[in-house]
Protein backbone atom coordinates (compact mmCIF):
# COMPACT_ATOMS: atom_id res chain seq x y z
CA UNK A 1 0.00 0.00 0.00
CA UNK A 2 2.82 2.40 1.31
CA UNK A 3 4.90 1.46 -2.18
CA UNK A 4 1.61 2.35 -4.34
CA UNK A 5 0.94 5.57 -2.49
CA UNK A 6 4.07 6.57 -3.40
CA UNK A 7 4.31 5.68 -6.89
CA UNK A 8 0.97 7.75 -7.30
CA UNK A 9 2.31 10.61 -5.70
CA UNK A 10 5.93 10.40 -7.85
CA UNK A 11 3.53 9.92 -11.10
CA UNK A 12 0.98 13.31 -10.52
CA UNK A 13 4.23 14.84 -9.67
CA UNK A 14 6.16 13.47 -12.56
CA UNK A 15 3.35 14.56 -14.99
CA UNK A 16 2.96 18.24 -13.14
CA UNK A 17 6.46 18.66 -13.41
CA UNK A 18 6.84 17.60 -17.27
CA UNK A 19 3.77 20.52 -17.59
CA UNK A 20 6.19 22.47 -16.18
CA UNK A 21 9.06 22.09 -18.23
CA UNK A 22 6.69 21.90 -21.29
CA UNK A 23 6.04 25.55 -20.02
CA UNK A 24 9.19 26.68 -19.97
CA UNK A 25 9.80 25.15 -23.47
CA UNK A 26 6.86 26.48 -25.53
CA UNK A 27 8.86 28.78 -27.56
CA UNK A 28 10.18 26.60 -30.45
CA UNK A 29 12.83 27.56 -33.00
CA UNK A 30 11.69 28.25 -36.32
CA UNK A 31 13.28 24.31 -37.76
CA UNK A 32 10.45 22.42 -35.22
CA UNK A 33 7.42 23.97 -36.34
CA UNK A 34 7.20 21.20 -38.86
CA UNK A 35 6.89 18.60 -36.25
CA UNK A 36 4.09 20.45 -35.16
CA UNK A 37 2.34 20.15 -38.37
CA UNK A 38 3.63 16.58 -38.93
CA UNK A 39 2.40 15.80 -35.56
CA UNK A 40 -1.49 17.47 -36.15
CA UNK A 41 -1.44 15.14 -39.05
CA UNK A 42 -0.36 11.89 -37.18
CA UNK A 43 -3.08 13.12 -34.54
CA UNK A 44 -5.54 15.07 -36.17
CA UNK A 45 -6.01 13.28 -39.53
CA UNK A 46 -5.57 10.26 -38.66
CA UNK A 47 -8.10 9.76 -36.09
CA UNK A 48 -11.37 11.29 -37.80
CA UNK A 49 -12.53 8.37 -38.74
CA UNK A 50 -12.57 7.27 -35.39
CA UNK A 51 -13.90 10.52 -34.01
CA UNK A 52 -16.51 11.23 -36.13
CA UNK A 53 -18.15 7.90 -36.67
CA UNK A 54 -18.28 7.74 -32.89
CA UNK A 55 -19.76 11.09 -32.53
CA UNK A 56 -22.37 10.11 -35.61
CA UNK A 57 -23.51 7.07 -33.94
CA UNK A 58 -23.72 8.23 -30.11
CA UNK A 59 -25.90 11.00 -31.42
CA UNK A 60 -28.02 8.88 -33.66
CA UNK A 61 -28.62 6.78 -30.50
CA UNK A 62 -29.00 9.31 -28.06
CA UNK A 63 -31.63 10.93 -30.25
CA UNK A 64 -33.47 7.36 -30.48
CA UNK A 65 -33.52 6.73 -26.87
CA UNK A 66 -34.24 10.32 -25.69
CA UNK A 67 -37.12 10.29 -28.60
CA UNK A 68 -38.46 6.77 -27.21
CA UNK A 69 -38.71 7.50 -23.59
CA UNK A 70 -38.95 11.27 -23.62
CA UNK A 71 -42.54 10.68 -25.87
CA UNK A 72 -43.60 8.90 -22.51
CA UNK A 73 -44.04 12.74 -20.59
CA UNK A 74 -45.20 14.37 -23.72
CA UNK A 75 -41.79 16.03 -24.24
CA UNK A 76 -40.39 14.24 -27.62
CA UNK A 77 -40.52 17.96 -28.94
CA UNK A 78 -37.06 18.70 -26.40
CA UNK A 79 -35.19 15.84 -27.91
CA UNK A 80 -33.45 17.92 -30.43
CA UNK A 81 -31.96 20.74 -27.69
CA UNK A 82 -31.08 17.40 -24.93
CA UNK A 83 -28.91 16.13 -27.30
CA UNK A 84 -27.57 19.05 -28.70
CA UNK A 85 -26.65 19.95 -25.30
CA UNK A 86 -25.77 16.61 -23.75
CA UNK A 87 -23.61 16.34 -27.06
CA UNK A 88 -21.97 19.67 -26.98
CA UNK A 89 -21.29 20.07 -23.64
CA UNK A 90 -20.02 16.72 -22.70
CA UNK A 91 -20.35 13.95 -25.28
CA UNK A 92 -18.64 15.39 -27.99
CA UNK A 93 -15.54 16.66 -26.01
CA UNK A 94 -15.34 13.65 -23.91
CA UNK A 95 -15.68 10.82 -26.07
CA UNK A 96 -13.44 12.31 -28.22
CA UNK A 97 -10.37 12.48 -25.96
CA UNK A 98 -11.36 9.49 -24.70
CA UNK A 99 -11.10 7.44 -28.19
CA UNK A 100 -8.71 9.83 -29.76
CA UNK A 101 -6.75 10.54 -26.92
CA UNK A 102 -6.49 6.93 -26.04
CA UNK A 103 -5.28 6.45 -29.43
CA UNK A 104 -2.56 8.90 -29.52
CA UNK A 105 -1.50 8.69 -26.62
CA UNK A 106 -1.02 5.43 -26.52
CA UNK A 107 1.18 5.46 -29.17
CA UNK A 108 3.10 8.69 -28.20
CA UNK A 109 3.71 6.20 -24.83
CA UNK A 110 4.75 3.41 -27.23
CA UNK A 111 7.41 5.42 -29.60
CA UNK A 112 8.96 7.44 -26.94
CA UNK A 113 9.02 4.26 -24.42
CA UNK A 114 11.16 2.50 -27.12
CA UNK A 115 13.06 5.66 -27.97
CA UNK A 116 13.75 5.33 -24.08
CA UNK A 117 14.39 1.57 -23.83
CA UNK A 118 16.86 1.62 -26.70
CA UNK A 119 18.77 4.77 -25.47
CA UNK A 120 17.70 7.06 -28.34
CA UNK A 121 16.58 9.68 -26.04
CA UNK A 122 20.26 9.52 -24.10
CA UNK A 123 21.71 9.73 -27.76
CA UNK A 124 19.62 13.23 -28.59
CA UNK A 125 20.60 14.86 -25.21
CA UNK A 126 24.31 13.68 -25.71
CA UNK A 127 23.86 15.23 -29.20
CA UNK A 128 23.51 18.53 -27.03
CA UNK A 129 19.64 18.51 -28.60
CA UNK A 130 16.98 19.75 -26.03
CA UNK A 131 14.10 16.47 -26.41
CA UNK A 132 11.48 18.64 -24.18
CA UNK A 133 11.62 20.69 -27.28
CA UNK A 134 11.83 18.29 -29.73
CA UNK A 135 9.64 15.25 -28.91
CA UNK A 136 7.37 16.94 -26.13
CA UNK A 137 6.23 20.63 -26.58
CA UNK A 138 5.25 19.95 -30.84
CA UNK A 139 3.01 16.75 -29.94
CA UNK A 140 1.20 19.20 -26.81
CA UNK A 141 0.61 22.35 -29.16
CA UNK A 142 -0.29 19.98 -31.95
CA UNK A 143 -3.00 17.77 -29.43
CA UNK A 144 -3.74 21.98 -27.97
CA UNK A 145 -4.93 22.41 -31.61
CA UNK A 146 -6.04 18.63 -32.84
CA UNK A 147 -8.34 18.44 -29.88
CA UNK A 148 -10.64 21.12 -30.10
CA UNK A 149 -10.88 20.82 -33.92
CA UNK A 150 -12.01 17.37 -33.89
CA UNK A 151 -14.47 18.47 -30.90
CA UNK A 152 -15.93 20.71 -33.33
CA UNK A 153 -16.41 18.45 -35.52
CA UNK A 154 -17.72 15.93 -33.39
CA UNK A 155 -20.31 18.40 -32.30
CA UNK A 156 -21.31 18.57 -35.82
CA UNK A 157 -22.13 15.40 -36.21
CA UNK A 158 -23.22 14.56 -33.06
CA UNK A 159 -25.94 16.85 -33.54
CA UNK A 160 -26.53 15.96 -37.47
CA UNK A 161 -26.78 12.55 -36.15
CA UNK A 162 -29.54 13.26 -33.95
CA UNK A 163 -31.62 14.97 -36.47
CA UNK A 164 -31.28 12.62 -39.22
CA UNK A 165 -32.28 9.95 -37.11
CA UNK A 166 -35.74 11.88 -35.77
CA UNK A 167 -36.68 12.57 -39.35
CA UNK A 168 -35.83 8.81 -40.29
CA UNK A 169 -37.22 7.00 -37.25
CA UNK A 170 -39.97 9.35 -35.79
CA UNK A 171 -40.79 11.73 -38.49
CA UNK A 172 -39.98 14.65 -36.91
CA UNK A 173 -39.76 17.99 -39.44
CA UNK A 174 -36.13 18.64 -39.74
CA UNK A 175 -36.66 22.23 -39.72
CA UNK A 176 -38.94 22.04 -36.58
CA UNK A 177 -36.03 20.53 -34.92
CA UNK A 178 -33.20 22.54 -35.90
CA UNK A 179 -35.15 25.46 -35.20
CA UNK A 180 -36.24 24.29 -31.28
CA UNK A 181 -32.48 23.05 -31.22
CA UNK A 182 -30.96 26.41 -32.14
CA UNK A 183 -33.38 28.28 -29.82
CA UNK A 184 -32.07 26.44 -26.65
CA UNK A 185 -29.03 25.96 -27.33
CA UNK A 186 -26.99 29.29 -26.98
CA UNK A 187 -22.82 29.77 -28.00
CA UNK A 188 -21.68 29.21 -24.64
CA UNK A 189 -22.69 25.53 -24.60
CA UNK A 190 -20.49 24.82 -27.40
CA UNK A 191 -17.67 26.71 -26.61
CA UNK A 192 -17.54 25.23 -22.56
CA UNK A 193 -17.47 21.93 -24.79
CA UNK A 194 -14.57 23.05 -27.05
CA UNK A 195 -12.78 24.81 -23.61
CA UNK A 196 -12.78 21.67 -22.15
CA UNK A 197 -11.30 19.80 -24.82
CA UNK A 198 -8.37 21.99 -25.18
CA UNK A 199 -7.28 20.92 -21.42
CA UNK A 200 -8.34 17.09 -22.51
CA UNK A 201 -5.63 17.18 -25.45
CA UNK A 202 -2.78 18.57 -23.27
CA UNK A 203 -3.75 15.92 -20.33
CA UNK A 204 -3.96 12.88 -22.68
CA UNK A 205 -0.44 14.19 -24.33
CA UNK A 206 1.16 14.60 -21.10
CA UNK A 207 0.02 11.90 -19.95
CA UNK A 208 1.17 9.69 -22.57
CA UNK A 209 4.65 11.33 -23.20
CA UNK A 210 5.33 11.09 -19.12
CA UNK A 211 4.83 7.24 -19.22
CA UNK A 212 6.86 6.78 -22.48
CA UNK A 213 9.64 8.95 -21.00
CA UNK A 214 9.29 6.66 -17.76
CA UNK A 215 9.49 3.25 -19.44
CA UNK A 216 11.39 0.78 -18.14
CA UNK A 217 11.69 -3.56 -18.28
CA UNK A 218 12.42 -3.59 -22.03
CA UNK A 219 9.75 -4.17 -24.25
CA UNK A 220 7.36 -6.33 -21.56
CA UNK A 221 7.59 -2.43 -19.58
CA UNK A 222 6.58 -0.92 -22.97
CA UNK A 223 3.59 -2.98 -22.91
CA UNK A 224 2.92 -2.34 -19.81
CA UNK A 225 3.61 1.43 -20.06
CA UNK A 226 1.27 1.31 -22.99
CA UNK A 227 -1.81 -0.30 -21.49
CA UNK A 228 -1.58 1.83 -18.39
CA UNK A 229 -1.46 4.83 -20.42
CA UNK A 230 -4.98 4.37 -22.10
CA UNK A 231 -6.39 3.68 -18.57
CA UNK A 232 -4.38 6.87 -16.98
CA UNK A 233 -5.89 8.88 -20.14
CA UNK A 234 -9.47 7.46 -19.72
CA UNK A 235 -9.20 8.28 -15.83
CA UNK A 236 -7.50 11.72 -16.60
CA UNK A 237 -10.57 12.46 -19.04
CA UNK A 238 -13.14 11.46 -16.52
CA UNK A 239 -11.92 12.82 -13.50
CA UNK A 240 -10.71 15.98 -14.89
CA UNK A 241 -13.94 16.32 -16.83
CA UNK A 242 -16.07 16.52 -13.02
CA UNK A 243 -14.16 19.38 -12.10
CA UNK A 244 -13.53 21.44 -15.27
CA UNK A 245 -17.22 21.35 -15.48
CA UNK A 246 -17.65 22.65 -12.00
CA UNK A 247 -15.36 25.25 -12.30
CA UNK A 248 -16.89 26.64 -15.80
CA UNK A 249 -20.50 26.28 -13.99
CA UNK A 250 -19.10 28.47 -11.19
CA UNK A 251 -17.56 30.68 -13.16
CA UNK A 252 -20.09 30.95 -16.82
CA UNK A 253 -23.05 29.67 -15.45
CA UNK B 1 39.14 18.07 -43.96
CA UNK B 2 39.68 21.04 -41.88
CA UNK B 3 37.88 21.16 -38.39
CA UNK B 4 34.59 22.53 -39.31
CA UNK B 5 34.19 26.28 -38.22
CA UNK B 6 30.79 25.43 -36.42
CA UNK B 7 28.09 28.18 -36.88
CA UNK B 8 26.08 29.01 -33.76
CA UNK B 9 29.48 28.48 -31.43
CA UNK B 10 30.69 25.42 -29.59
CA UNK B 11 31.00 26.41 -26.36
CA UNK B 12 33.43 27.38 -24.07
CA UNK B 13 36.93 26.30 -25.11
CA UNK B 14 38.51 23.38 -24.04
CA UNK B 15 40.48 23.90 -20.87
CA UNK B 16 43.55 25.39 -20.41
CA UNK B 17 47.07 23.41 -20.02
CA UNK B 18 47.08 21.48 -16.65
CA UNK B 19 43.36 21.55 -16.28
CA UNK B 20 42.10 18.20 -16.60
CA UNK B 21 39.04 17.32 -19.03
CA UNK B 22 36.89 15.35 -16.59
CA UNK B 23 37.33 15.50 -12.98
CA UNK B 24 35.31 13.35 -10.42
CA UNK B 25 35.41 13.84 -6.57
CA UNK B 26 34.21 11.85 -4.10
CA UNK B 27 30.85 10.98 -6.34
CA UNK B 28 28.17 8.85 -4.92
CA UNK B 29 25.57 7.47 -6.90
CA UNK B 30 22.59 5.80 -5.09
CA UNK B 31 19.87 3.94 -7.08
CA UNK B 32 16.13 3.31 -4.95
CA UNK B 33 18.64 2.36 -2.06
CA UNK B 34 21.15 0.27 -4.26
CA UNK B 35 24.68 2.51 -3.47
CA UNK B 36 26.42 2.04 -7.34
CA UNK B 37 28.97 4.28 -6.82
CA UNK B 38 30.60 4.38 -2.76
CA UNK B 39 32.69 7.17 -3.39
CA UNK B 40 35.16 7.62 -6.70
CA UNK B 41 37.51 9.56 -7.71
CA UNK B 42 39.42 10.12 -11.40
CA UNK B 43 40.75 12.63 -13.31
CA UNK B 44 40.78 12.67 -17.33
CA UNK B 45 44.14 14.55 -18.80
CA UNK B 46 43.95 16.15 -21.91
CA UNK B 47 45.33 13.89 -24.72
CA UNK B 48 44.71 10.49 -22.91
CA UNK B 49 42.62 7.41 -23.26
CA UNK B 50 41.45 6.59 -19.53
CA UNK B 51 39.41 2.81 -19.30
CA UNK B 52 37.33 2.36 -16.74
CA UNK B 53 36.82 -1.56 -16.54
CA UNK B 54 34.99 -3.60 -14.12
CA UNK B 55 31.86 -6.67 -13.95
CA UNK B 56 28.78 -6.17 -14.88
CA UNK B 57 26.66 -3.67 -12.66
CA UNK B 58 30.04 -2.72 -11.10
CA UNK B 59 28.92 0.86 -12.19
CA UNK B 60 31.16 1.66 -14.91
CA UNK B 61 28.39 3.08 -17.47
CA UNK B 62 26.49 4.85 -14.31
CA UNK B 63 29.93 6.84 -14.62
CA UNK B 64 29.92 7.16 -17.99
CA UNK B 65 26.81 8.75 -17.55
CA UNK B 66 27.65 10.94 -15.04
CA UNK B 67 30.41 12.39 -17.13
CA UNK B 68 27.64 13.47 -19.49
CA UNK B 69 25.61 14.85 -17.60
CA UNK B 70 22.58 12.23 -18.53
CA UNK B 71 22.30 11.53 -14.51
CA UNK B 72 23.39 13.71 -11.44
CA UNK B 73 25.19 12.27 -8.21
CA UNK B 74 23.73 11.82 -5.23
CA UNK B 75 26.86 13.22 -3.85
CA UNK B 76 30.17 14.54 -4.73
CA UNK B 77 31.40 16.67 -7.57
CA UNK B 78 31.92 16.20 -11.23
CA UNK B 79 33.23 18.81 -13.50
CA UNK B 80 34.00 18.40 -17.29
CA UNK B 81 36.00 20.61 -19.80
CA UNK B 82 37.07 22.54 -15.88
CA UNK B 83 33.41 23.45 -15.10
CA UNK B 84 31.29 21.87 -12.27
CA UNK B 85 28.25 20.06 -14.37
CA UNK B 86 26.90 18.09 -11.40
CA UNK B 87 24.59 21.08 -10.46
CA UNK B 88 23.23 22.60 -13.56
CA UNK B 89 20.05 21.69 -15.19
CA UNK B 90 19.42 20.26 -18.60
CA UNK B 91 19.40 23.26 -21.08
CA UNK B 92 22.70 24.28 -19.36
CA UNK B 93 24.19 20.68 -19.95
CA UNK B 94 23.72 20.61 -23.67
CA UNK B 95 26.12 22.80 -25.12
CA UNK B 96 28.54 20.80 -22.82
CA UNK B 97 27.34 17.77 -23.98
CA UNK B 98 27.55 19.29 -27.71
CA UNK B 99 31.68 18.79 -27.14
CA UNK B 100 31.55 15.63 -26.21
CA UNK B 101 30.62 12.66 -28.33
CA UNK B 102 29.04 9.82 -26.58
CA UNK B 103 29.09 6.26 -28.23
CA UNK B 104 26.11 3.72 -26.98
CA UNK B 105 26.41 -0.09 -25.90
CA UNK B 106 23.90 -0.80 -28.79
CA UNK B 107 24.76 2.47 -30.66
CA UNK B 108 21.41 3.75 -30.19
CA UNK B 109 21.03 5.19 -33.77
CA UNK B 110 17.26 6.96 -34.52
CA UNK B 111 15.98 3.99 -36.25
CA UNK B 112 13.34 5.89 -38.49
CA UNK B 113 16.37 8.01 -39.94
CA UNK B 114 18.53 6.82 -42.38
CA UNK B 115 22.64 6.50 -41.72
CA UNK B 116 22.92 10.03 -43.85
CA UNK B 117 20.34 11.79 -41.41
CA UNK B 118 21.86 10.17 -37.90
CA UNK B 119 25.07 10.64 -38.86
CA UNK B 120 24.16 14.49 -40.31
CA UNK B 121 21.96 15.17 -37.07
CA UNK B 122 23.83 17.33 -35.21
CA UNK B 123 24.91 18.86 -38.20
CA UNK B 124 21.04 19.98 -38.69
CA UNK B 125 20.51 20.48 -35.37
CA UNK B 126 22.96 23.11 -34.64
CA UNK B 127 24.48 24.44 -37.92
CA UNK B 128 23.11 26.26 -40.68
CA UNK B 129 25.40 24.78 -43.22
CA UNK B 130 24.19 24.04 -46.87
CA UNK B 131 23.04 20.50 -47.64
CA UNK B 132 25.83 20.08 -49.64
CA UNK B 133 28.11 20.47 -47.07
CA UNK B 134 26.49 18.48 -44.64
CA UNK B 135 26.85 15.59 -47.05
CA UNK B 136 30.46 16.10 -47.66
CA UNK B 137 31.47 15.94 -43.92
CA UNK B 138 28.97 12.83 -43.09
CA UNK B 139 30.74 11.14 -46.05
CA UNK B 140 34.02 11.97 -44.52
CA UNK B 141 33.16 11.02 -40.99
CA UNK B 142 31.80 7.69 -42.71
CA UNK B 143 35.13 6.92 -44.22
CA UNK B 144 36.69 7.91 -40.85
CA UNK B 145 35.40 4.41 -39.43
CA UNK B 146 35.75 2.75 -42.53
CA UNK B 147 32.06 3.06 -44.07
CA UNK B 148 31.42 3.89 -47.40
CA UNK B 149 28.82 6.18 -49.07
CA UNK B 150 27.04 2.53 -50.07
CA UNK B 151 25.31 2.79 -46.43
CA UNK B 152 24.04 6.61 -46.54
CA UNK B 153 20.58 5.64 -47.66
CA UNK B 154 20.40 2.28 -45.17
CA UNK B 155 18.32 1.84 -42.34
CA UNK B 156 20.33 0.60 -39.08
CA UNK B 157 17.96 -2.29 -38.71
CA UNK B 158 19.62 -2.88 -42.49
CA UNK B 159 23.31 -2.54 -41.14
CA UNK B 160 25.73 -5.10 -38.94
CA UNK B 161 26.22 -4.68 -35.66
CA UNK B 162 29.81 -3.47 -36.59
CA UNK B 163 28.39 -1.20 -39.16
CA UNK B 164 25.83 0.48 -36.55
CA UNK B 165 28.92 1.23 -33.93
CA UNK B 166 30.76 2.45 -36.26
CA UNK B 167 27.91 4.75 -37.28
CA UNK B 168 27.45 5.41 -33.82
CA UNK B 169 30.65 6.75 -33.34
CA UNK B 170 30.54 8.56 -36.69
CA UNK B 171 27.39 10.36 -35.12
CA UNK B 172 29.57 11.31 -32.14
CA UNK B 173 32.68 12.75 -34.44
CA UNK B 174 30.12 14.50 -36.16
CA UNK B 175 30.05 16.71 -33.02
CA UNK B 176 33.62 17.65 -33.61
CA UNK B 177 33.89 16.63 -30.06
CA UNK B 178 36.75 17.42 -28.12
CA UNK B 179 36.18 14.16 -26.06
CA UNK B 180 35.06 10.70 -26.85
CA UNK B 181 33.11 8.71 -24.38
CA UNK B 182 32.62 4.77 -25.27
CA UNK B 183 30.33 2.38 -23.52
CA UNK B 184 31.52 -0.94 -24.25
CA UNK B 185 32.53 -0.28 -27.49
CA UNK B 186 33.11 -3.91 -28.63
CA UNK B 187 30.02 -5.70 -26.47
CA UNK B 188 28.31 -8.07 -28.68
CA UNK B 189 30.79 -7.60 -31.76
CA UNK B 190 33.01 -10.80 -32.88
CA UNK B 191 36.49 -11.05 -32.57
CA UNK B 192 37.66 -9.33 -36.00
CA UNK B 193 34.78 -6.63 -35.47
CA UNK B 194 36.04 -5.98 -31.85
CA UNK B 195 39.55 -6.10 -33.08
CA UNK B 196 38.58 -3.19 -35.97
CA UNK B 197 36.86 -1.29 -33.22
CA UNK B 198 39.95 -1.40 -31.06
CA UNK B 199 42.20 0.12 -34.13
CA UNK B 200 39.60 2.52 -34.79
CA UNK B 201 40.02 4.14 -31.14
CA UNK B 202 43.66 4.29 -31.45
CA UNK B 203 43.26 5.71 -34.97
CA UNK B 204 40.91 8.62 -34.01
CA UNK B 205 43.22 10.05 -31.38
CA UNK B 206 45.87 11.07 -34.12
CA UNK B 207 44.32 14.26 -35.45
CA UNK B 208 40.76 13.86 -34.77
CA UNK B 209 39.75 13.56 -30.78
CA UNK B 210 42.99 12.81 -28.85
CA UNK B 211 41.11 12.66 -25.01
CA UNK B 212 38.43 9.60 -24.70
CA UNK B 213 37.21 7.27 -21.38
CA UNK B 214 36.23 4.08 -22.45
CA UNK B 215 34.27 1.81 -20.42
CA UNK B 216 34.58 -1.99 -21.40
CA UNK B 217 34.97 -5.10 -19.74
CA UNK B 218 37.15 -6.43 -23.17
CA UNK B 219 40.95 -6.85 -21.52
CA UNK B 220 42.42 -7.08 -25.25
CA UNK B 221 40.38 -3.53 -25.65
CA UNK B 222 42.36 -2.03 -22.73
CA UNK B 223 45.65 -3.37 -23.75
CA UNK B 224 45.08 -1.69 -27.19
CA UNK B 225 43.58 1.53 -25.99
CA UNK B 226 44.48 2.57 -22.51
CA UNK B 227 47.23 5.04 -21.79
CA UNK B 228 45.61 4.66 -18.23
CA UNK B 229 43.19 2.17 -16.41
CA UNK B 230 40.56 2.50 -13.69
CA UNK B 231 39.22 -0.63 -12.41
CA UNK B 232 35.96 -0.66 -10.10
CA UNK B 233 35.10 -3.08 -7.60
CA UNK B 234 32.25 -2.61 -5.69
CA UNK B 235 31.62 0.98 -6.08
CA UNK B 236 35.14 1.97 -5.38
CA UNK B 237 38.47 2.07 -7.82
CA UNK B 238 40.44 -0.87 -6.73
CA UNK B 239 43.09 0.17 -8.34
CA UNK B 240 43.89 3.59 -10.83
CA UNK B 241 46.65 4.52 -12.81
CA UNK B 242 49.29 3.65 -15.78
CA UNK B 243 48.13 0.90 -17.52
CA UNK B 244 51.34 -1.37 -16.96
CA UNK B 245 50.86 -0.48 -13.32
CA UNK B 246 47.51 -1.72 -13.20
CA UNK B 247 47.85 -4.94 -15.13
CA UNK B 248 51.00 -5.56 -13.43
CA UNK B 249 49.41 -4.44 -9.76
CA UNK B 250 49.41 -7.23 -7.06
CA UNK B 251 46.45 -6.23 -5.17
CA UNK B 252 44.40 -9.77 -4.81
CA UNK B 253 40.98 -7.88 -6.18
CA UNK B 254 42.23 -6.07 -9.12
CA UNK B 255 44.49 -9.61 -10.49
CA UNK B 256 41.25 -11.90 -9.56
CA UNK B 257 38.91 -9.66 -11.64
CA UNK B 258 41.98 -9.24 -14.66
CA UNK B 259 42.56 -13.31 -14.46
CA UNK B 260 38.87 -13.60 -14.78
CA UNK B 261 38.69 -11.76 -17.47
CA UNK B 262 41.58 -13.06 -19.52
CA UNK B 263 39.56 -16.26 -18.87
CA UNK B 264 36.59 -14.79 -20.40
CA UNK B 265 38.00 -13.16 -23.31
CA UNK B 266 40.42 -15.91 -23.86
Amino acid sequence: MDTYLRRTVVWYGGVGMLAAQVLRSLALPRKYLGLVVVEVETMGVRSLGVALTASIFTGMVFALQSAVNMARFGAENYVGPLAALAILRELGPVLTAILVGGKVASGITAELGSMMVTEQIDALRTLGVNFIKRLIVPRVLAALLVFPLLTVMADVLGVLGGMVIMYFERGTDMWAYWNTTTYWVVPRDFLMGVAKSFFFGGIVTLIGCYNGLNTTGGTEGLGRATTATVVHCTMGVIVSDFFLTKLMLMIFW
Amino acid sequence: MAPAAREGGRGPAAPTDGQPMVEMVDVRKQFEGNEVLRGVSLTVERGETMVIMGGSGSGKTVTLRLIAGLIRPTAGVVRVFGQRIDTLGEEELLPIRRRMGYVFQGAALFDSLTVYQNVAYPLHEHTNLPEAEIRQRVVHFLSLVGLGSEVLGLLPSELSGGMRKRVGIARGLAQEPQMLLFDEPTAGLDPTNSHMVAELIVQLRAGVCDTAVVVTHDLELTKTVADRIAILIEGRFAALGPREAVLASSDPAVQAFLSGEVRVTA
